[in-house]
C-alpha cells in the first residue's frame, strides 16, 4: 500500500467540477517521468463513507476538489476530523469522511490535507472554464513541488490562508 | 387522497414555510408549506429547483458512447445509468439476446450496484430517523452518531457498500467510468481470481444483510402502529416482472397493480411504454409527473421502487428474501403494503436478495465465459429498461445514419414517485404540522417521508462550499417570523 493517497474527485462532465479528476489525471502523468513509487491515485466521482476505507494504512492523504468559494487559484490546508451535518450523502466532507474513520477504527486517522481549486461553473455538459484551467495550472505546479520536496510534518509548515498565493512560492 | 394540499385558494395571505434544501437525500430539493394564521396546512409542494438537461446532454453523441457517458449524469447510480442505457443500445446494434456470459456479468455488477446503494441509504440516510426519533435532536441525526452509539451497525453498513464497490471495480475493471458493458454485450470476462476474491466474502455479507433486514424488522415493528400510518398514502404500483412472475430487476416485462392488489397491466414490453405511461407538467417543478394513461391524471399516478417490486411480484427467486417477502406481506391485510416507511423493509429484502444472488452468480460456470459480444443489424432505435435501486428507470434513444443520437428521452426512478412523494409530505403535514407550532423535529418529519423513497435528486456535482439550510417563516405581508439556520456542523441556530 503506497504511504501516500491522492484523492481527486469530481463529475468530469459538469464544467469546473472535474477539476479534481483532471488534477489526478495530470498529476500522474508529470511525476510519472520521476516517480516517487511510494503515492496511490484514486479517483471518484464524490466522496461516500466507505471511502474510509481507503485511508487505512497511509502516511498522508491529500484530498483535491473543486471549489466555488475559495479564493483563486486554490487553497491548501490541513484537515481535522470534524462532524459536520452532511446535508446530502454526495456532499460527505473529507473533514466528515476522517471522522467516520475515527469512529470505525477507533483511533486517528492519517494527516490529511484538502487542495481545493477555485471552480466557476457546474452546468452539465460545461466545459472547463477559462478561469479553471488557469487555476489548475496552478495548483499542479504547488502539488508537484510540495510531493517532490517535501515530506511528512513538513507539509504543515506550509503557509496557509485565503490570501496567499503561495502556490507560486514552491514552484 | 390529499391533492386538496397542491394549491391553495389564496397563496398570496397565507405563511410560507421553506425547507431548502432537503437534507439527506441525493441531490437538491425543496418543499414549500403554506400555513393559514391558525398554523393550518393549506399547501406542501415538493420542488424540484435544478433544471437537469439530461436529453439535451446526451442529444448528438455517437450511440457507442452512451453507456459510459451516461454514468456522468448522476453520480450516485452511475451503474443503473450504464446498465440501461447499455440496454437501449443493445437493441440499437440489433441484439436481443446476450451470450450467457455477458448477461451474468451485467445482472452480477447490478446486484452489486443494488448492495452499495441500499446499504448506503439505509445505513446513512434512514438508520438516524429510525433509530433515534425523527424528533430527536438535529446534531444526533446523522451516521457518526450510528457509529458511535451502533458501531456494529454502522461498521456493517459501511462494509456491505465497499462490497457492493468490488464487485462494480472488478467486472468494469476500475471504479467509475468502466466501460464493462458495451453494445450487444460486455468488455471483459471476470478472471478465476477475481471470481475467488468476491467469493471469500460473500457469506459474510450475507450475514450483515439478515442483520439489517433483522433491525428494519424489529424497529418498525416496536413502533407499528406508528410506522404504519406515517406517511400512509394509497397508489397504484409499477415495475418490472420476470414471465413467471417472480422479482426481477435487471429485464423482464412491465407490471402494474392499483392500491387493491389488481392488476392494471402485466408483462408488457417495455419499448411500448409511450402507449401506456404520459407524463404531465406542472408550472412549480423541473420535474415531470407520470402517470398511467388509461387510468388518467388523477388516478393514474403511481409508486417504483423496492416497495412496488415486493408488493408487484408473485415471489422472489431466492430463498431468504422469498421467506421475508411472506413475513413482510404478512403484516399487511392480504393486499399490497401502502405505508411509506415499509420501503425500508422492503429495501432490506431486496439486499438480502442481491447477496442470495451474487453467491448464486458467483457459482455459475458461465460467468467465467469468455464469449462476450453478439452482432446484428442495425437499428434506428433503442428502449432500455431495468429497476434501478430507487425504481424502474427508462432510457430512450433514436439515432440517425450517422450513428448520432437524435432524440434522447429518460425517466429515472424518482420521476415516477414525483406524485407519490407530494402525497406523503401532505399526509405528513396534516398528521402531524398541521395547526402546531413548527419546530425543526417537525419539519424533519416531512424529510423522513421523503427519504422513505431514496429519491435521487443529484446532478453529481457536488463543489464544496454549497451546503446552506435555512427555513424561514414567513407572515402573510413578507415579514420574518421566524429562522432556523444549521450550519455545516449541524448545529442549529434561530
Amino acid at each position: 500500500m503506497a504511504g501516500l493517497l491522492v484523492f481527486g474527485y469530481g463529475n468530469p462532465s459538469r464544467g469546473d467540477d472535474a477539476l479534481g479528476p483532471l488534477f489526478l489525471e495530470a498529476l500522474q502523468e508529470r511525476l510519472a517521468s520521476s516517480p516517487g513509487g511510494d503515492i496511490e491515485f484514486l479517483q471518484d466521482f464524490q466522496l461516500q463513507i466507505e471511502h474510509a476505507l481507503d485511508l487505512a494504512g497511509r502516511d498522508r492523504v491529500l484530498f483535491v476538489d473543486a471549489h466555488v468559494g475559495c479564493p483563486p487559484p486554490f487553497r491548501f490546508e490541513r484537515l481535522v476530523p470534524r462532524r459536520d451535518g452532511s446535508y446530502t450523502t454526495h456532499a460527505v466532507s473529507p473533514q466528515a469522511l476522517l471522522e467516520v474513520y475515527r469512529r470505525l477504527n477507533r483511533g486517528e486517522p492519517p494527516p490529511a490535507y484538502l487542495l481545493s481549486i477555485r471552480g466557476e461553473r457546474f452546468g452539465l455538459g460545461d466545459a472547463l472554464s477559462r478561469e479553471a484551467e488557469s487555476n489548475l495550472e496552478s495548483a499542479l505546479r504547488f502539488a508537484e513541488a510540495l510531493i517532490r520536496k517535501t515530506t511528512g510534518t513538513g507539509w504543515d509548515s506550509l503557509p496557509s490562508g485565503p490570501d496567499q498565493k503561495y502556490g507560486f512560492s514552491l514552484a | 387522497m390529499y391533492d386538496h394540499l397542491e394549491t391553495a385558494e389564496n397563496p398570496e395571505s397565507l405563511k410560507r414555510v421553506v425547507i431548502d434544501p432537503v437534507t439527506r437525500v441525493e441531490g437538491h430539493g425543496k418543499v414549500t408549506l403554506l400555513l393559514d394564521e391558525d398554523n393550518h396546512v393549506r399547501q406542501a409542494r415538493l420542488h424540484i429547483v435544478e433544471f437537469r438537461g439530461f436529453e439535451r446532454f446526451i442529444q448528438g453523441r455517437p450511440y457507442w458512447e452512451l453507456p459510459v457517458l451516461v454514468q456522468r449524469l448522476c453520480g450516485i447510480c452511475p451503474v443503473s445509468h450504464h446498465l440501461a442505457a447499455a440496454k437501449a443500445i443493445d437493441q440499437v446494434v440489433g441484439v436481443d439476446r446476450l451470450t450467457p456470459a455477458a448477461e451474468k456479468l451485467r445482472r452480477l455488477m447490478h446486484f452489486g450496484q443494488f448492495l452499495q446503494s441500499h446499504a448506503l441509504h439505509f445505513f446513512h440516510l434512514a438508520t438516524p430517523d429510525l433509530l433515534f426519533g425523527f424528533d430527536s435532536p438535529a446534531g444526533r441525526r446523522n451516521i457518526f452518531a450510528v457509529l458511535k452509539e451502533y458501531p456494529d451497525v454502522g461498521l456493517e453498513g459501511v462494509r456491505m457498500r465497499k462490497y457492493g464497490q468490488e464487485v462494480i471495480r472488478l467486472i468494469s475493471g476500475k471504479r467509475i467510468h468502466g466501460s464493462a458493458a458495451i453494445p450487444g454485450g460486455m468488455n471483459k470476462a471476470l478472471t478465476v481470481e477475481e471470481r475467488d476474491f468476491l467469493l471469500q466474502d460473500i457469506d459474510t455479507v450475507l450475514g450483515w444483510c439478515r442483520n439489517a433486514l433483522a433491525l428494519i424488522r424489529r424497529v418498525y415493528l416496536a413502533n407499528r402502529e406508528h410506522h404504519e400510518r406515517f406517511g400512509l398514502i394509497r397508489s397504484n404500483f409499477m415495475g418490472l416482472i420476470r414471465d413467471d412472475g417472480a422479482f426481477e430487476i435487471y429485464h423482464g416485462g412491465l407490471r402494474a397493480k392499483d392500491a387493491s392488489g389488481r392488476t392494471i397491466f402485466d408483462k408488457l414490453d417495455y419499448r411500448g411504454y409511450t402507449g401506456i405511461l404520459r407524463e404531465e407538467v406542472r408550472s412549480w417543478s423541473y420535474m415531470k409527473f407520470p402517470y398511467i394513461e388509461a387510468l388518467g391524471k388523477e388516478n393514474g399516478w403511481y409508486r417504483v421502487g423496492p416497495l412496488a417490486r415486493i408488493n408487484n411480484c408473485d415471489f422472489i427467486p431466492t430463498p431468504l428474501a422469498e421467506e421475508a417477502r411472506q413475513d413482510f406481506l404478512a403484516q399487511g391485510a392480504g393486499g399490497p403494503v401502502h405505508g411509506s416507511l415499509a420501503f425500508h423493509w422492503a429495501r432490506m429484502i431486496e439486499t438480502l436478495h442481491c447477496a442470495e444472488s451474487i453467491r448464486e452468480l458467483l457459482h455459475a460456470p458461465e460467468l467465467l465465459g469468455t464469449d462476450l459480444v453478439v452482432h446484428g443489424e442495425r437499428q434506428p432505435e433503442g428502449v432500455g429498461v431495468i429497476e434501478a435501486p430507487r425504481g424502474t428507470l427508462f432510457h430512450h434513444y433514436q439515432v440517425d445514419e450517422n450513428d448520432l443520437v437524435t432524440r434522447a428521452n429518460l425517466i429515472v426512478s424518482t420521476t415516477h414517485n414525483n406524485q407519490a412523494m407530494n402525497e406523503s409530505i401532505r399526509q405528513v403535514a396534516s398528521e402531524y404540522l398541521d395547526g402546531q407550532t413548527i419546530t425543526e423535529g417537525l419539519l424533519n418529519h416531512i424529510e423522513v417521508a421523503i427519504r422513505a423513497y431514496d429519491p435521487c435528486l443529484s446532478c453529481a456535482t457536488h463543489a464544496l462550499g454549497k451546503m446552506p439550510l435555512v427555513i424561514e417563516l414567513m407572515d402573510a405581508g413578507g415579514g420574518m417570523l421566524d429562522r432556523l439556520q444549521k450550519r455545516a456542523d449541524g448545529t442549529v441556530s434561530r
